[in-house]
C-alpha cells in the first residue's frame, strides 16, 4: 500500500470529486457568485487579482516565517535554560503555559493598543508558535538515556560535551516534531493578528484581504485568498516535513519506511 | 595482599594480585532502601569474576561503585597502588557495558565506538586504528558505517563491547550484558568474550543472574544474597579449563552448575 499509486490517486480523486460536486451544485442551482462562487470563478479571480493577492501572501508568509524563526530561537534558548537549572523551569514554565492557554485572539486587541500593527501581528504569531518549540525541546532535553549519561560521565565528558554530543541529538526529533506544529500555529497566529488588525482598517496580509472581501461581498476573492492561505500552510508543513526527513532519515524510527 | 603489586603481570586467569578491594561497603539510596551492607570482596588482576545473584541483591550497585558512578555510603574501596597511579594518568581506564546496548542512534557504528576516545579529545583520524581494532575484536569491521537500527540485538551488543574496549581498559565491567539476547546469540557472544579476555589480558567483572553463564565464563564466582546485599559464597573454577562446547556438555560443567545452583539457593534462603 505504501508504494502503490493508489496512495496518491485516492486522495486526489476525492479532492477532484469534491470540486466537481461544488461546481455542479453551483451550476445546477444557478447560485449567484456572491452567495457561492463556482471553483472556476474562484480560479479566474485568483488569476485576475494575482498582483494584490500574491503580494498579500508574501506579507503573511513573511510574518509567519519571521515569527517561526523567533519562536525557534526563543523556545530552544529557554528550553536549554530549563534543562540547565530545574529552578528556572519551575519558575517560568507556568508563565509559558498561561501565554499558551490564553486565546491569542483575546489578547490581540490589547497588543494593537501598545504596539505598531506589524509588531502586534508578529507577536501574535510568535506567542502561539513559541510554546510547542519550548515544550517539545524541553521534553527532548530531559529524555536522555540514563545509561548513555553514565557512559558520558565515565568517559569524563564536560558539561559542554554532554550538551552538544548527547542532549542536543537526543532532543532533535522532539524539537522537529514541535517545529512542525509550530509552523502551522505560526500561520494561524499571523492570520488571527491580521484579522484583529485588519478590522481596524490596517494591514495587507491574506487575512486582511479576506476581511476586506467579506465587507465588499467579493466572495470569489474571499475564496481565492482562503485558497492561498491553505496553500501557504501546506507549503510550510511540507517544507518542515522535508527538513525533518533530511535530518532524521538515517536513524530515527519516525522517518523509517517511507514518509507519512 | 602482594607487597609489590606492580611486579605482577596480568595473567589470563588465576591468582593475580588484588586489583581492588571492597571492605565493609554499604550503599543506601535516598529513599532509605539499603542495597548493600557489609560487602567484602576482592577483584584480582587478570581474572574473570562473576557476581551472581537474584534480582535486587545489589550486584549491579556493586558494579556501579567500582566504576565510580556511585559513592559507597560506608566502607572502603581500595585500588592496588599501581592501578591508582595508572588511573591518575588515565582516569577513564575502565570499560563499562550495560544491560542494553546503549548506543547513540544518531551515530554510526564507527561513531559510537569512537565516543570514549572523542570525549578524551582524540580526533577521528587519530582514533581510527584503535576503533578498527576494537571492531575487529568483535567481528564487526564490515559494519563500521551502519547505524544501530540496522543491526540485530547481538550485533548492537558487540558494538557496545567494542566501545568499552576501544580505550584498552585493564578493567572491564559488564552489567548483565547478554540478559536480553536469545540463547544461541548468547553462547556465541560468551565464546567471543572469552576470546577477547584472553587476547587483551584484562580483568573482567561480570554481573549475571544465570548460573550456567557464570560457570561457563568465570575463573571465580561470587554468589550474592539479598537484603542486605553481600557475598554469601565464593566458588573457583579451574582457570586452565578450556571453555568450549566440550566443556559446556561435560559432567564437570554439570557438577559445577549444580554446586553453584546450591550455593545460590542457600543464598536466597539465607534471610
Amino acid at each position: 500500500m505504501a508504494t502503490s499509486p493508489l496512495r496518491w490517486l485516492l486522495p486526489l480523486g476525492v479532492l477532484a470529486a469534491l470540486i466537481l460536486g461544488w461546481e455542479a451544485v453551483v451550476k445546477l442551482n444557478n447560485l449567484p457568485p456572491y452567495v457561492l462562487p463556482a471553483p472556476d470563478a474562484v480560479l479566474a479571480t485568483l488569476v485576475k487579482d494575482r498582483a494584490v493577492l500574491f503580494a498579500s501572501m508574501l506579507v503573511t508568509l513573511q510574518t509567519t516565517l519571521v515569527a517561526l524563526a523567533l519562536a525557534v530561537v526563543g523556545g530552544v534558548a529557554l528550553a536549554l535554560l530549563f534543562a540547565s537549572a530545574r529552578i528556572v523551569e519551575f519558575s517560568l514554565f507556568p508563565i509559558a503555559v498561561i501565554l499558551q492557554v490564553t486565546p491569542v485572539i483575546a489578547v490581540a486587541p490589547l497588543m494593537l493598543i501598545y504596539l505598531s500593527t506589524d509588531s502586534a501581528v508578529l507577536l501574535c504569531a510568535w506567542i502561539v508558535a513559541f510554546f510547542p518549540v519550548l515544550s517539545n525541546t524541553t521534553l527532548g532535553l530531559n529524555s536522555v538515556d540514563p545509561n548513555l549519561r553514565d557512559l558520558f560521565r565515565l568517559s569524563g565528558a564536560s558539561r559542554w560535551q554532554t550538551l552538544i554530543q548527547l542532549k542536543l541529538p537526543t532532543a532533535l526529533p522532539y524539537f522537529l516534531g514541535g517545529l512542525r506544529i509550530a509552523g502551522g500555529l505560526a500561520l494561524i497566529g499571523a492570520v488571527v493578528g491580521e484579522i484583529a488588525a485588519g478590522s481596524a482598517g490596517q494591514g495587507s496580509g491574506l487575512a486582511f484581504r479576506i476581511v476586506e472581501s467579506a465587507y465588499r461581498l467579493n466572495i470569489p476573492r474571499l475564496f481565492a485568498a482562503l485558497l492561498l492561505i491553505s496553500l501557504t500552510g501546506i507549503l510550510i508543513y511540507a517544507a518542515l516535513s522535508l527538513l525533518s526527513w533530511l535530518v532524521l532519515r538515517r536513524w530515527h524510527e519516525s522517518e523509517l519506511g517511507g514518509r507519512t | 595482599m602482594n607487597a609489590h603489586p606492580s611486579d605482577i603481570a596480568p595473567r589470563p586467569a588465576g591468582e593475580g594480585a588484588p586489583l581492588l578491594r571492597l571492605s565493609g561497603v554499604g550503599k543506601r539510596f535516598a529513599n532509605s532502601v539499603t542495597s548493600l551492607e557489609g560487602l567484602d570482596m576482592e577483584v584480582r588482576a587478570g581474572e574473570f569474576v562473576s557476581l551472581l545473584g537474584p534480582s535486587g541483591c545489589g550486584k549491579s550497585t556493586a558494579l556501579r561503585l567500582i566504576a565510580g558512578l556511585a559513592e559507597p555510603s560506608e566502607g572502603r574501596l581500595d585500588w592496588a597502588a599501581d592501578e591508582k597511579a595508572r588511573r591518575a594518568q588515565h582516569p577513564h581506564a575502565i570499560g563499562f557495558v550495560f544491560q542494553e546496548p546503549t548506543l547513540m542512534p544518531w551515530a554510526s557504528v564507527f561513531g559510537n565506538v569512537h565516543l570514549p576516545l572523542k570525549l578524551a579529545g582524540v580526533g577521528r583520524r587519530a582514533a581510527e586504528p584503535a576503533i578498527m581494532e576494537a571492531l575487529e575484536l568483535v567481528g564487526l569491521s564490515a559494519f563500521r558505517d551502519a547505524y544501530p537500527r540496522e543491526l540485530s540485538g547481538g550485533m548492537k551488543m558487540r558494538v557496545s563491547i567494542a566501545r568499552a574496549l576501544v580505550t584498552k581498559p585493564r578493567l572491564l565491567l559488564m552489567d548483565e550484558p547478554f540478559a536480553a539476547l536469545d540463547e544461541i546469540t548468547r553462547f556465541k557472544l560468551n565464546n567471543d568474550l572469552l576470546e577477547v579476555w584472553r587476547r587483551l589480558n584484562c580483568t573482567i567483572v561480570f554481573v549475571t543472574h544465570s548460573v550456567f553463564e557464570s560457570v561457563y565464563l568465570s575463573s571465580r564466582i561470587l554468589v550474592f544474597r539479598a537484603r542486605p546485599g553481600r557475598v554469601s559464597a565464593e566458588l573457583s573454577i579451574a582457570p586452565d579449563q578450556p571453555r568450549d562446547e566440550a566443556f559446556r556438555t561435560s559432567p564437570e560443567y554439570a557438577a559445577l552448575c549444580r554446586e553453584t545452583s546450591l550455593a545460590l539457593a542457600r543464598a536466597m534462603d539465607a534471610h
